[in-house]
């Protein structure tokens, strides 16, 4: 058995973050990426730069001020510690935390430019058909953005799979709790037993590489980047 | 699926003014600026024509409602939809109007039959006064049914995007230069299904256009726009001819004039038609059209020349007794305009300065109208 029961662990909770993660940033994304499609206001840009920061900074430094925030006297420590839940640091909610920063970029500007692309036009003849925003929204946005969708939810899970910085500093390294791939191959090369380490880093190489053709051949994508 | 959260649409008010749409709208852009205040009828075409930049797409938005204009009044048949004052805005999906973009505006992800659909299944059953299959049959499209937008040609998307307007049943149609994106040939193609609209359906039509044929073909009421305000509003026939704005449709002062095909001469492929209430008898190369079809043509004021006299030795075809109305001069000096009146129609005739002196012109003269060139705008 090339892989321990520990390495098992950490696969099952790195594919159960990413999941989580991608549900959650698929219901904050839309609506962040909607109104950056469509807003004129002079907070589009700010806005935009501070979704787009986990894509320039160090994840160590989100994953800081994330660790800072969560603790029991930063701003997110004291709202969970008054409403009874404790500190998020060193849990796994503390990790879905965490990685949704991470991986908003991945999710929202993929978003962004596919209700960017759909323009006006088919919201304009769906309101002159008796459509309502809502309606709206779900029978013509939704089906036209769907491979943008596709795209979001793919890089937002794979980002997610591959975050090591964000989850050391805020989740630790807990066996089955935070314990995730990436932190599982650090300790394998800490210790030295390099044959597990290739086991899991090339197990994550082929991951990354299988979604990426997925996504490359399931469709040019030409916007994803823009 | 229709998105079930979908708030009741609001009540919409009515007040007086069967009969007639009222519509004043005000709006400021930086360096656009549109106010109108129009009187339409509530029935048949008005044409809102104008060069583009005149407001005409602009004041078909605030028809529809897909924009807000800063001030605004809209009566719609004794339907209140905007009353700024009252602080009253009925938003677009309330608004019983059916739109038809100027390139088509399908839904990409929809055949043309759930096209169709998208707008027919939103209606309550009660409301619908147009089925699917008279709208199908009226635009022609149903060999198009299953179909996907992308795989139809420019004309074709125009006519599913016309069905698809009307299958709303709305109260107004409105028409965005639905024939601007497509080639001579498309537009031909589309043209007798427009004509059909007017003839078969009660819904008053608001149409912008930027091309004089169109408008002369297709309109009862004419609007013209210049820079956001109304120059001129009135009946077409009637406002083609005002003495005050000549060049409606810029180098050239046109006459409509509607008549009835009354025979066909096989033989010289000559087709008559009878001005109607009177006897008088017009004649122009054309195939054979049904007797008794109603047809429009339009004859230009440099196409007609007056004479005193009843020459019958002229190869012009058509010569009809006519009055003098009124005149105008031309901007350059050598010409005056002549409108005169021949059975129930006017016509513009423009003639030299010296012939309109060396024949004493004067109101109510009677005299003959030699007409050179007569061209068909429809059959319908």
């Amino acid at each position: 058995m090339p892989l321990t029961h520990a390495d098992v662990a950490a696969v099952w909770l790195t594919l159960e973050l990413a999941s989580l993660t991608t549900v959650v940033l698929l219901l904050l994304g839309t609506p962040i990426a909607w109104w950056l499609a469509r807003t004129d206001s002079r907070w589009k840009q700010p806005i935009g730069a501070i979704v787009a920061l986990p894509l320039v900074l160090p994840p160590t430094v989100i994953g800081f001020y994330l660790l800072v925030s969560m603790g029991p006297h930063g701003v997110i420590g004291q709202l969970t510690q008054s409403l009874g839940l404790g500190t998020l640091t060193f849990t796994f909610t503390g990790l879905v935390i965490g990685s949704v920063f991470y991986s908003l970029p991945f999710v929202v500007q993929p978003l962004q430019n596919a209700f960017e692309a759909i323009g006006r036009g088919p919201l304009e003849a769906a309101a002159t058909l008796r459509a309502g925003p809502w309606d709206a929204f779900f029978t013509v946005v939704l089906p036209l953005a769907k491979p943008g969708f596709v795209t979001a939810s793919v890089l937002g899970f794979a980002h997610t799979v591959g975050e090591f910085g964000v989850v050391l500093m805020i989740g630790g390294n807990i066996p089955g709790k935070t314990q995730v791939a990436s932190v599982q191959i650090y300790n394998h090369v800490e210790t030295m037993e390099y044959a597990q380490a290739h086991w899991l880093a090339g197990g994550m190489l082929l991951f990354s590489f299988i979604v990426l053709l997925a996504l490359y051949s399931g469709r040019s994508n030409k916007r994803i980047w823009q | 699926m229709i998105w079930p959260f979908q708030r009741r649409p609001a009540a919409i008010r009515t007040v007086a003014g069967l009969g007639e749409i009222q519509a004043r709208f005000k709006v400021e852009h930086a360096g656009f600026s549109l106010d109108v205040d129009l009187h339409l009828p509530g029935r048949g075409v008005s044409a809102l024509f104008g060069h583009s930049g005149s407001g005409k797409t602009s004041c078909l938005r605030c028809f529809a409602g897909l924009d807000r204009p800063t001030e605004g009044y809209l009566q719609v048949n004794g339907q209140l939809w905007q009353d700024s004052a009252a602080g009253i805005f009925v938003p677009a999906h309330q608004r019983a109007v059916g739109y038809v973009f100027q390139n088509a505006n399908l839904f990409s992800h929809l055949s043309v039959q759930r096209n169709l659909d998208y707008g027919l299944k939103r209606i309550p059953v009660a409301q619908r006064r147009i089925a699917l299959e008279q709208a199908v049959e009226l635009l022609g499209i149903g060999h198009l049914l299953q179909r996907l937008p992308g795989k139809l040609s420019g004309g074709e998307q125009q006519r599913v995007g016309i069905a698809r307007a009307l299958l709303t049943s709305p109260r107004l149609l409105l028409l965005d230069e639905p024939l601007a994106s497509l080639d001579l040939k498309r537009k031909q193609e589309v043209l007798p299904y427009l004509e059909r609209l007017h003839a078969e359906l009660q819904i008053p039509i608001v149409y912008v256009s930027h091309s004089p044929d169109e408008v002369a073909r297709l309109a009862d009421h004419l609007v013209l726009l210049e820079d956001g305000q109304v120059r001129a509003s009135g009946p077409l026939k009637e406002t083609l001819l005002r003495a005050d704005l000549p060049f409606v449709f810029e180098d050239d002062a046109e006459a409509v004039v509607d008549g009835l095909v009354s025979a066909h001469d096989q033989s010289y492929g000559l087709l008559s038609l009878q001005l109607p209430g009177s006897r008088i008898r017009l004649q122009l190369p054309h195939g054979p059209l049904p007797l008794g079809a109603s047809v429009r043509i339009k004859i230009k004021a440099r196409d007609v020349s007056l004479s005193l006299q009843q020459a019958d030795d002229s190869s012009v075809l058509n010569l009809l007794p006519a009055r003098v109305l009124d005149w105008i001069n031309v901007a350059e000096q050598a010409h005056v305009l002549v409108r005169v009146q021949v059975a129930d129609e006017q016509l513009m005739a423009r003639i030299t300065r010296y012939s309109f002196d060396r024949l004493s012109i004067q109101r109510g003269q009677s005299l003959w109208a030699q007409i050179k060139s007569v061209s068909l705008l429809s059959a319908s």
